[in-house]
């Protein structure tokens, strides 16, 4: 450029550190974390092993069952979320057609998948809202890492949980949660907030402990905040799954991985359509569950 | 249970993070408005020193802004105070840890609120019985208890409603039974019926008035309704920017107002329904006459015995029966109406 001519060459070109410098800084720390894991690889392993027996279990449980019973449970479950014939017999229909196209075990996979990552978030979410909505110090804290968290892209994180726990299931599942958990903190932080304060005065006037007033009326005017966090975690860890078999994690994800390496064009939106097919199911259900929390509002006297 | 008075005593409240450190500087006479401007601290309460009766109606009457809803939140520490103490039973609320508060809160005090406060979740019954839960009262003797009031405010047949099925006046009726179902000895009234529309404040004040007959507790009332603080208190205290103006029973207040703002109030009032025959009576002379009026009697009721006898006068006779003075018609209709005075005042205030 001209005008490069007429300025320093600091101003012109950005004093960036040089390569060499960067490449030591890059290995130091590269080696260092390497070196940290490597030391700590039998207690990390030992951390995780009761995921991996949980998830292997529910996986094991999936599959082998026969898909007759899997279905019957599912249409119990989802009958009795929503008490709605509709999304029953859309739940039957589009079980049958992934079956029928030969995706019923690897839908069974990513259904095992999605189950204990979804749980594992609500178990790690709720509490850490909970300390979120009690504590302005806490939430100022954790909100940034959770902004971290959403917007940093997946692939990113894959790498450190690669180089901790190794490549695998578990480590997918890691990632899942991750990715999945900050909808469920934030919605009952936001849950717990929005209780209305007269009433929360109502029950300190009549001698609530802390956690009375938590069990007794926080926790259940958030619910249908809360139940929108886990409809929010159920729809992300979905979505994850697909990119989590990037590092191991079979069922439907791993399918369209194959798909697209391989430009298999139908296999990919077979596995596809199989994936939004449980999405729609379980948000229609949860959502209708959700609702149904809320029945006590509905009737408002005129 | 014998009830206990409430002692306030010195009561100071500053809204703000430093409020303790202007507490010496309002005691020398800070105002409100100056505390604001240079300090941003808001002055809720100055110097309150009221004496609450045990087992009447304490009512705290003001408008929007004055102060009331802080001071009541103060009897069960809801607001902690910047200075001075709240006695009750010789101990002082302020001073109480947060277990002892937490008792204190839960068996001598019960509280209804402007915005009834129900938990729209649970229902009637479950609402009622939320006191006695979080006591530890086993589910079947609580549920018992509860039922026993749910009935005595009129609900009976909506235990199993949610409040939002509930017009507004029937869930004030809930917050009084869940209230009552406490059996606390302190029974607090945070402008209970001011969100009620007038008939049913009527009707419910009339349910307060009749159960309080039966329970005497101590019931601190708080309104912005001069009608409504003079036909429940059997005290009444006026609060005007966190201060207290004038104290005392309706009629002292109606009779002798402490200054030109009570005045403009008071003028407004059907003083036929609070002033007694025997502030008005004259002594006897003479033989009694007329119908005999019972001390305590307000004037409209007299009036009406007078006029129902065809008599022009009357006289008033204590409990036993003893004739201690007489009243005629004259005197009553010239109490009854609004003294010159305080119209004057009115018309210099427009």
């Amino acid at each position: 450029m001209a005008i490069c001519s007429y300025l320093p060459d600091l101003l012109c070109k950005f004093p960036a550190i040089d390569e060499t410098t960067i490449r030591m800084a890059r290995k130091s720390v590269d080696d260092g974390f390497k070196g940290l894991v490597r030391s700590y690889v039998n207690a990390i392993d030992a951390l995780v092993q009761p995921l991996q027996w949980f998830l292997n279990y529910l996986e094991k449980l999936f599959v082998s069952s026969p898909w007759i019973i899997i279905l019957a449970v599912m249409v119990a479950i989802v009958y009795y979320g929503s008490r709605d014939i509709r999304i029953t017999i859309g739940t039957v229909i589009s079980m049958l057609l992934i079956g029928f196209v030969g995706l019923w075990n690897d839908t069974m996979v990513t259904l095992a998948m999605v189950t204990v990552c979804t749980l594992i978030a609500i178990v790690v979410g709720i509490p850490i809202g909970i300390i979120m909505a009690r504590s302005e110090r806490a939430q100022s804290i954790i909100n940034p890492i959770l902004d971290v968290m959403q917007t940093m892209p997946s692939f990113v994180y894959l790498i450190p949980v690669v180089m901790i726990f190794g490549i695998g299931k578990v480590p997918g599942l890691i990632a899942v949660v991750i990715y999945a958990v900050p909808p469920m903190i934030r919605l009952t932080n936001l849950g717990i907030r929005l209780v209305d304060k007269e009433v929360l005065e109502a029950a300190d006037a009549f001698g609530s402990s802390p956690w009375q007033r938590l069990k007794n009326v926080q926790m259940p005017l958030a619910l249908p905040t809360i139940m929108a966090g886990i409809n929010q975690t159920i729809m992300m860890s979905l979505a994850m799954v697909v990119v989590a078999s990037m590092v191991g994690v079979g069922g439907l994800g791993r399918n369209v991985l194959q798909a697209i390496n391989n430009q298999f064009f139908t296999v990919g939106f077979f596995n596809g359509f199989a994936l939004v097919a449980i999405a729609i199911i379980f948000d229609r259900t949860s959502q209708a569950y959700g609702k149904r929390l809320q029945k006590h509002s509905e009737v408002i006297h005129g | 249970m014998a009830s206990h008075a409430i002692e306030v005593k010195n009561l100071y409240k500053i809204f703000g993070p430093r409020g303790r450190d202007f507490v010496d500087q309002v005691k020398a006479g800070l105002g409100k408005t100056e505390l604001n401007e240079k300090h941003g601290h808001v002055l809720g309460l100055q110097d309150i020193n009221i004496s609450m009766p045990a087992g009447g109606v304490m009512v705290v009457m003001g408008l929007s802004g004055s102060g009331k809803s802080t001071l009541i939140r103060h009897i069960n520490r809801l607001i902690d105070p910047t200075a001075g103490e709240v006695l009750y039973d010789g101990v002082d609320v302020c001073k109480m840890n947060e277990n002892d508060l937490r008792e204190f809160r839960r068996h001598k005090t019960a509280m209804v609120f402007q915005k009834f406060a129900l938990l729209p979740h649970r229902t009637i019954i479950e609402n009622t019985v939320y006191g006695l839960e979080i006591q530890g009262v086993p589910m079947d003797e609580s549920r018992k208890r509860a039922q026993g009031w749910i009935e005595r405010v009129g609900l009976k047949g909506f235990e199993n409603h949610y409040p939002n099925q509930l017009s507004g006046g029937m869930q004030q009726r809930v917050g009084l039974a869940r209230a009552l179902t406490n059996d606390a000895d302190i029974l607090l009234m945070d402008e209970a019926y001011s969100a009620l529309d007038p008939l049913i404040r009527v009707d419910m004040q009339t349910v307060l008035l009749d159960l309080q007959k039966e329970l005497k507790k101590t019931v601190v009332f708080i309104t912005h309704d001069l009608d409504e603080a003079l036909r429940l208190g059997d005290k009444i205290a006026i609060l005007r920017d966190g201060k207290v103006i004038q104290q005392g029973t309706g009629q002292e207040i109606v009779l002798k107002p402490a200054d030109e703002y009570i005045t403009a109030f008071v003028k407004e009032v059907n003083r036929g329904r609070v002033i007694n025959v025997e502030t008005i009576m004259k002594p006897l002379s003479g033989n009694p006459e007329g119908v005999a009026v019972v001390v305590g009697t307000v004037l409209e009721s007299a009036a009406r015995m007078m006029t129902l006898a065809n008599h022009n006068v009357a006289h008033v006779v204590d409990a036993n029966g003893r004739a201690v003075g007489s009243i005629d018609l004259g005197t009553i209709i010239s109490a009854m109406v609004t003294p010159i005075s305080h119209e004057k005042i009115q018309q210099a205030a427009e």
